[in-house]
């Protein structure tokens, strides 16, 4: 049940623990402090610059490894990615067109800029810090070396060593010690190097030296308390937590869930958590079973957290702007694989106060056939196969679902009721996964529109291999979206209405 | 079982009763000649109720500094680097495992940048002192636990050449059968547990190994049982707290394990100093009651007289040892690293330090080999790395049925098909058909 009334506490800004989560509460909350969120309709139709731009990148194709600059990418690490033992691309000719068509402007009539997702995140970053002196970074090599993946490059210049932490390698501790500082009133955002290493988790100790603490504040003098969460408080030297990968991040998930996820509630709405951890997360190239999991069904599991996963460079930099001005701890899940692709960006994107709403998907491409549901890199695999199918006549509707928990599913189910089918695409483990909760919505909720079985397309259930034929068997490929949409279909969709 | 009974504290602390060297400056704390080492163990036995000395006070900076900045004199690397006088068939062994190293990684480098590796490759030049230090000194059946740098563990304790190149390239004959990468050196036969990719991971897991030896020989009875189990980690891995609960644990425990610290001042870019609040990492053995070695870890032979005892020591029962090597890699901290915060003029200082050099110039100035049988030896090792090369080369790719395989040991744990058979029975499914 969502009240959207202020909150009768002492304490201003603080959201009573009645009022739950929703995002319609989320963006009312943003809205009450900042600019109202922009909301993002479905692309502008095609221009007729469209042939002349196909023909132009038919023979040009764009380099797959430019902008991937990453420190721990490895040169032709994107080249091995879609080939197979021979290093052709898979799939002969047809697989040859793909890569062109989704590396074209997405329907805009003036392309304007363009922006990797690197460059979104850092100017995200460095525009909220700007904005708001109570945000700071944690985080394994966000300094000196600038950011593991370059992420927080010229950060630790514009901000100084204060507002930019290069910490040790202690993902459990510095996280909780980030959650301790928000407790009291910072903003932290936290890096895993990967998602991976958020995972560790070794130093409760320091984490319950830090609740100790933050409830001997809390149950001290009232009047400091009040002082606590006031927004405009000049901010203090505090800490901040970030690993750099979200493998990382079992390591620190102690801390993410325990200290956290469950404090608001757990204090009633004393005590809230406007904490980011962001990092890369789910599978880059090459790089086996501890670096590769999906963590978004871990954390979307957990209520408490919000759970963001981005696409392209726009989805980035209103996502992350949301997140650090949300006042609830948020997952920023982002892929490695997509830091050094570029998207177009309108002006409105590019403006300080751009944000986008926490809790809304967005339809990538409308499509009248079937749904297909995918969130980071899968979005990407999901319009190829889009592409695919209309060739064959049949129309499919990409959702980019951006945000986990909440997951929108006013938006899916809508979709579901004007398709009639459903595929879930997610590179995770299958079971117990993102697909299934999407399965799950669609079957309680729009049983009887259903025409097809709902599909679920996942990553292989066993630990990521290493060996790269292995590995591109182990996670979706666009054949794999393809197939699964026909299955749906029944193959049987009428071609003439197409197009 | 007296491990399990220790409640109480020990009565004697064995202590790194590092004595400041009379006449030195005290900012010395990196340099320890090896006549000071035995003297070092023998403490502990004799003073039983001697208390923890005070460490030499060091000048803590907060920028990152050069580790030479911090040490007060030059490293002379013209001094005689050992007492110890080995015997020409070690040197020649030690010399052999080092080249092979070096070559193997030099390789590794190229093979990255041909593509035919992928993903994440750290490598290991400049301290391969320390893996052929210990790892020479111990048996088979003796334990060896590292980090994603373990190409040269895996070689030092015995894995073949062949093996480890054509896990690299991802290719089915690999030692892991190419599931594992360059991060991931699993070997049961060799003892090696790992390769381990997060850091700090492979400690807990090493106490553990250490931990089943003792079982072993307590409460199965098995008195022959007196194996050894040796962990590496870095200076990075020294700030977490897996690190902190495991040496506890193993001195607790006196369980028969090494803790080796690969101190090469630099964890990605973060340098040491920077990260550690003291930076002296062999002082934290002390603390939980074990004793804390620093050692010169770019000279093979001052790491193999340390190693000789912390090994004895751990299989005679007496506990845990934590031992630091200073030592350098020369490359970045992977072949994706473009290595910029590191001195030019530190990575120049260390290079003159390379600890292959160093024992070539030992073994000829003390006539333990020529010039000739030294280049027989890296011939030889050059054909042993171009043999593995077109070893991996020729090797198949895991074929698609190897996707499914060994993701448990009772693959049943994949369950009950919706035929009501068990899924690992249907053929298909074996075939690597199955699709999600």
């Amino acid at each position: 049940m969502t009240n959207g009334a202020k909150p009768t506490s002492i304490f201003p800004g603080q959201r009573s623990a009645a009022q739950g989560y929703s995002s319609g509460t989320a963006s009312i909350v943003i809205g009450l402090r900042r600019a109202p969120p922009n909301q993002r309709s479905s692309s502008l139709p095609p221009s007729p610059a469209f042939p002349f731009l196909f023909l132009f990148f038919f023979f040009w194709r764009p380099r797959p490894g430019k902008d991937v600059g990453t420190r721990e990418a490895g040169v032709g690490q994107l080249a091995s990615v879609g080939k197979d033992e021979k290093g052709n691309m898979l799939g002969g000719p047809l697989r040859r067109i793909l890569p062109e068509i989704s590396r074209l402007p997405k329907g805009y009539s003036t392309v304007g800029k363009e922006m990797t997702v690197r460059e979104a995140l850092n100017s995200a970053l460095d525009e909220e810090m700007s904005a708001d002196p109570k945000v700071f970074l944690m985080g394994e090599e966000v300094g000196e070396y600038q950011g593991a993946y370059k992420i927080t490059k010229g950060l630790l210049e514009k901000y100084g060593p204060e507002r930019v932490l290069d910490t040790p390698i202690t993902e459990a501790g510095f996280t909780g010690i980030g959650v301790g500082a928000a407790y009291y009133g910072l903003h932290p955002v936290v890096e895993f190097m990967t998602f991976n290493f958020s995972m560790q988790n070794e130093s409760r100790v320091i984490g319950t030296l830090i609740l100790f603490s933050a409830a001997a504040s809390v149950l001290g003098a009232t009047v400091s308390v009040g002082c606590l969460f006031d927004e405009f408080k000049p901010a203090k030297l505090g800490k901040g937590a970030g690993s750099m990968e979200f493998d990382l991040g079992i390591v620190a998930i102690d801390h993410i869930i325990n200290s956290a996820a469950k404090m608001n509630y757990m204090s009633a709405g004393n005590i809230s958590v406007p904490i980011v951890f962001r990092g890369p997360n789910g599978a880059a190239a090459g790089v086996s079973s501890q670096h590769s999991q999906c963590y978004a069904a871990w954390y979307a599991h957990v209520p408490g957290l919000k759970v963001l996963s981005p696409y392209s460079s726009e989805d980035a930099r209103g996502l992350l702007k949301a997140a650090i001005r949300d006042p609830d701890p948020v997952v920023f899940l982002e892929n490695e694989i997509l830091y050094g692709q570029s998207f177009p960006v309108s002006d409105e994107v590019l403006d300080s106060s751009f944000c986008l709403p926490i809790g809304k998907a967005k339809i990538e491409r409308e499509g009248k056939d079937v749904t297909i549901t995918a969130f980071s890199k899968m979005v990407d695999y999901a319009l190829q196969a889009a592409e695919v199918l209309s060739k064959e006549g049949i129309s499919a509707e990409v959702i980019n679902l951006r945000s986990l928990r909440p997951l929108d599913r006013r938006t899916i189910n809508a979709s579901v009721r004007k398709t009639n089918r459903l595929v879930s695409v997610e590179e995770g483990f299958p079971q117990h996964g993102v697909g299934a909760e999407i399965c799950t919505s669609v079957i309680e909720e729009s049983f009887e529109y259903l025409d097809a079985p709902v599909e679920r397309i996942a990553g292989a259930d066993v630990p990521m291999p290493y060996a790269a034929n292995l590995e591109r068997l182990a996670v979706p490929q666009v054949d794999n979206i393809v197939n699964a949409v026909k299955r749906a279909c029944y193959r049987s969709v009428p071609m003439a209405a197409a197009a | 079982m007296s491990a399990f009974m220790a409640v109480k504290t020990l009565p004697s602390h064995p202590v790194a009763a590092r004595s400041t060297p009379a006449g030195k400056p005290s900012s010395s704390p990196f340099l320890a000649p090896p006549s000071r080492l035995r003297r070092l163990f023998q403490q502990q036995q004799d003073r039983p109720s001697s208390s923890i000395s005070s460490s030499p006070s060091l000048p803590r900076r907060i920028q990152a500094v050069s580790a030479a900045d911090v040490l007060g004199s030059k490293i002379d690397s013209n001094s005689s680097p050992s007492n110890v006088v080995i015997s020409r068939e070690e040197g020649m062994e030690l010399y052999e495992d080092m080249v092979l190293g070096r070559a193997f990684e030099d390789m590794c480098a190229q093979m990255y940048y041909r593509g035919k590796m992928f993903g994440f490759v750290h490598l290991y030049n400049g301290q391969e002192a320390v893996s052929t230090g210990f790892i020479k000194l111990l048996k088979r059946e003796d334990a060896v636990v590292s980090t994603y740098r373990d190409h040269v563990h895996a070689l030092s304790k015995g894995v073949p050449a062949r093996a480890v190149m054509a896990e690299l390239f991802g290719k089915t004959t690999g030692c892991c059968r190419g599931q594992g990468g360059s991060m991931h050196m699993f070997s049961a036969e060799h003892n090696v547990l790992g390769g381990f990719a997060f850091i700090g991971e492979g400690i807990p897991v090493a106490t553990g190994a250490a931990f089943s030896s003792r079982y072993r020989r307590e409460v199965l009875k098995d008195a022959s049982c007196d194996h050894v189990t040796v962990a590496f980690f870095g200076d990075g891995t020294c700030n977490n707290g897996q690190f902190f609960e495991c040496l506890n644990m193993a001195a607790l425990w006196k369980l028969p394990i090494v803790f080796v610290v690969e101190n090469n001042l630099w964890a990605i870019g973060m340098s040491h100093l920077r990260a550690t609040s003291d930076p002296e990492i062999w002082k934290k053995g002390p603390a939980f009651g074990m004793p804390g070695v620093h050692v010169d870890g770019m000279d093979v032979l001052k790491v193999r007289e340390v190693a000789q005892e912390a090994i004895a020591r751990a299989r005679r029962g007496e506990g845990p040892t934590l031992v630091e090597c200073e030592t350098y890699r020369f490359r970045g901290h992977s072949l994706a690293d473009p290595d910029e915060l590191r001195n030019p003029d530190e990575k120049a200082r260390y290079a003159a330090r390379d600890p292959i050099m160093a024992l070539k110039k030992y073994m000829l100035e003390n006539n333990l080999a020529t010039e000739s049988e030294l280049k027989a030896i890296e011939k030889k090792i050059d054909d042993v790395i171009e043999d593995a090369v077109e070893f991996g080369d020729a090797s198949p790719l895991p074929p698609r049925s190897q996707l499914l395989e060994n993701v448990f040991a009772d693959p049943k744990g994949f369950g009950i098909g919706p035929d009501g058979k068990y899924r690992c029975e249907d053929p298909g499914f074996t075939q690597g058909t199955a699709e999600v």
